[in-house]
């Protein structure tokens, strides 16, 4: 991002953008403080730590797991996460022997409103083309080896259904609380590139 | 359409490099471009499906190469000009110089928690019956139409199983064209991965595809 040729790339693009905000706010399209507003909620206000939330229920409540499996939208909507790229949502539950990755091949189909917005790499050729055809390649980037007998299911999202990863819950983590668990929840774990984090990274946390 | 977007399978791209501690924008331009795309959703100038076309239309190479949040820009840019909202002198002049076009509300602050609560949901009702069920072998059609499809080319012409049946869905195919939303039932249909890639697939594994009933036939 520091060097000057990029730099002046971003400055014309820059340009381009200030350029069209005017003109589309003096045309009466837009409001800028909408637009404000907009940015900060995914700045501030949604984000993996919704998703996490999920997991976490889904890890402690046997019966929230029940309808999370049966009817995702429902469920997670019960929890207030109701907002775009979530009005249709489908769990899928790691375990053994079964791992499972997301990815859309033709955009960037992302439930945002779990996650929040998606990471550069989600949205990048790299990833797009690969996680379908190498998914144990692109996992392996990440620094995920998975056990040879274990199955890879690769969902690709094409039309409007977003997916939620449940990772396994780790083990060591009998009796802890649910935000405790929540703390154990990366995002990455959620898109299926990663494993929940292990307790002992957060043994404080969970002795609380 | 057989574009830059259309990436499944392809190869030479490299690793994936995931950032550390990733800010949610690289640049300011970017939460820019993602506010007014979203802001002008309630413009009710196009839907969805036109949107993604917008995109995925750009030339591959410009695709490919491009930031994603600069490929939303270019294809919105691209819709606000074939509606007649903008000029090409005013994207230039940075000004106003010609009256809007009539459209259907322009986003207020106060508006935006609502707006982004109630999403775009595109199930539809129905007053067919599913033609699958769950368990069923079915066959994808062999289509390269120039307009937009969500059938990618990596899943043409297989056999898969119908997983789940997700609902009756706003269909991408006509909508995209401005034809009309034409809903039908979705499915989750699900491959393994060796039908789609041969040998070099690992035996276990299965790639799984939301697809709309038009994109499916009976198999044996």
């Amino acid at each position: 991002m520091h060097d000057h040729s990029d730099h002046s790339h971003m400055s014309d693009i820059e340009a381009r953008v200030r350029a069209l905000e005017t003109v589309l706010t003096e045309k009466g399209y837009i409001d800028p403080a909408a637009v404000d507003a907009i940015i900060q909620t995914y700045e501030t206000e949604i984000g993996p730590r919704n998703g996490a939330h999920v997991v976490a229920k889904a890890w402690s409540d046997p019966d929230y797991r029940a309808w999370l499996e049966e009817d995702a939208t429902a469920a997670i909507h019960s929890l207030g996460y109701v907002s775009r790229q979530g009005e249709h949502m489908q769990a899928v539950f790691n375990g053994p022997g079964q791992h499972h990755l997301v990815v859309c091949t033709l955009c960037s189909c992302y439930p945002w409103s779990v996650l929040g917005l998606p990471p550069v790499w989600y949205k990048s050729p790299p990833f797009r083309s690969r996680a379908v055809i190498d998914p144990r390649g692109v996992l392996a980037d990440f620094g995920l080896v998975l056990p040879e007998g274990t199955a890879v299911t690769v969902h690709d999202s094409t039309a409007e259904m977003r997916y939620l990863v449940v990772p396994e819950r780790p083990e060591g983590t009998e009796g802890w609380s649910e935000e405790a668990l929540a703390g154990l929840v990366n995002r990455d774990s959620m898109i299926g590139t990663a494993l929940a984090d292990e307790p002992a990274e957060h043994a404080q946390e969970g002795a609380r | 359409m057989n574009g830059g977007a259309d990436l499944g399978g392809m190869m030479g791209f490299g690793p994936v490099v995931p950032e550390v501690d990733e800010p949610k924008f690289h640049a300011e331009w970017e939460a820019r471009v993602m506010g007014m795309v979203i802001a002008l959703g309630a413009a009710g100038q196009w839907n969805l499906d036109q949107s993604r076309f917008a995109r995925e239309s750009l030339p591959p190479a410009e695709y490919m190469a491009s930031p994603y949040y600069a490929i939303w820009l270019k294809a919105v840019t691209k819709l606000l000009l074939a509606r007649g909202m903008v000029t090409e002198v005013e994207l230039t002049e940075g000004r106003a110089m010609t009256e809007p076009v009539p459209v259907k509300r322009t986003l207020s602050a106060a508006d935006v928690p609502g707006a982004l609560a109630k999403g775009g949901p595109v199930d539809r009702p129905a007053e067919t019956q599913p033609r699958f069920t769950a368990g069923g072998k079915v066959h994808t059609i062999n289509i390269h139409p120039d307009g937009h499809t969500r059938l990618p080319r990596y899943a043409r012409d297989k056999t898969g199983v119908i997983e789940r049946i997700h609902g009756h869905h706003v269909y991408p195919d006509t909508n995209a064209r401005g034809e009309g939303e034409h809903p039908c039932w979705l499915y989750k249909v699900s491959f393994a991965a060796r039908d789609l890639w041969g040998e070099r697939a690992h035996p276990s594994d299965r790639v799984t595809l939301d697809l709309w009933e038009p994109y499916l036939r009976p198999a044996e």
